[in-house]
């Protein structure tokens, strides 16, 4: 069982871990949460996210969420934006595709051209 | 949206949008009265009168970009199709609460589904500000999971931390899992 006592255990580790990854770059994954992108399945992609994430311990990453962008028939939508480097949008994300997203982009530094919003929407 | 869970999720972002420091999300089942309640309470910017009114039809939103809000109209066509309805109390600078009611037993009821998934994702985008109170009661059986508790006991440590967050799944995926399978929410 996970309970609220091993909370504790979980606050030693990442306190004795804090000062190893100062120099760790911030990367954002922010997901689509206004109504549109709930109805296309955007909870299990920021689950995916969020699992794909704790497996492989990127401290570095975070998750947030954001409103309808008003390409509701491009949802779920997914923003990347990794330190130093320009955004890269996401559409129709599925959970295969988010867990993609992390080893490849997120990990890899490669962006899964596939999945952009600018190959969807141009060819 | 095909369970209440996804609909829960979509009427707390209203709650966050309003800028609310606690949200708290009340599920209570009583088959007895063969009745099912769903609150999402904020302590949020609150309406005024008139737009608390309205909130519930699609042409009414407070958005620039476009004229619709579809969230709680989705929600209360829910309700309603379930022969239950949906209310809405809010206070200027107080905060609104948004309740709905189904029949537990309806055939278009939809499903609870997920609501670990829910809870996880709310928190996960959101882990510093709102706090989050989840009380589930079902079949004389009681859930509670709130936020507060968890950062009085990480102190120093953010919520956002990957680790953090996969406990938190799993707690909630263990808390309700006795409320999902034999149909009672």
């Amino acid at each position: 069982m996970k309970t609220l006592a091993d909370l504790e255990e979980i606050r030693k580790r990442t306190l004795d871990n804090l000062n190893t990854r100062k120099d760790e770059h911030a990367t954002r994954v922010v997901v689509g949460m206004a109504t549109c992108g709930i109805a296309a399945g955007a909870r299990k992609v920021m689950a995916a996210f969020i699992d794909e994430v704790a497996k492989r311990n990127l401290h570095h990453v975070t998750i947030a969420q954001t409103g309808c962008i008003g390409l509701c028939r491009l949802e779920p939508i997914v923003e990347v934006t990794k330190a130093g480097e320009e955004k890269v949008t996401y559409c129709k994300v599925t959970p295969e595709i988010a867990r993609e997203i992390v080893a490849s982009h997120l990990v890899n530094g490669v962006v899964p051209r596939q999945y952009t919003i600018g190959h969807y929407e141009n060819g | 949206m095909r369970e209440l869970s996804l609909h829960i999720l979509d009427i707390a972002q209203n709650s966050i949008a309003a800028g609310a420091s606690l949200v708290t999300i009340d599920v209570n089942a009583e088959p007895e009265k063969d009745l099912l309640t769903i609150s999402v309470t904020d302590d949020g910017c609150g309406m005024p009168e008139e737009l608390a009114k309205s909130a519930a039809d699609p042409f009414t939103t407070t958005r620039q970009s476009r004229r619709v809000g579809l969230g709680i109209s989705l929600l209360q066509a829910s309700a309603q199709r379930s022969e239950g309805n949906l209310t809405i109390r809010s206070a200027v600078g107080k905060g609104t609460a948004v309740s709905a009611t189904f029949r537990l037993r309806h055939i278009d009821r939809p499903p609870m589904g997920d609501l670990a998934e829910t809870m996880a994702a709310l928190i996960a985008a959101n882990p510093e500000k709102p706090d989050f109170l989840l009380k589930v009661s079902a079949n004389g059986r009681y859930f509670s999971f709130d936020t507060r508790e968890v950062k009085r006991r990480l102190t120093g440590v953010s919520l956002s931390e990957p680790e953090v967050l996969a406990w938190v799944r799993d707690h909630l995926h263990e808390g309700l899992k006795d409320f999902h399978g034999g149909a009672p929410i």
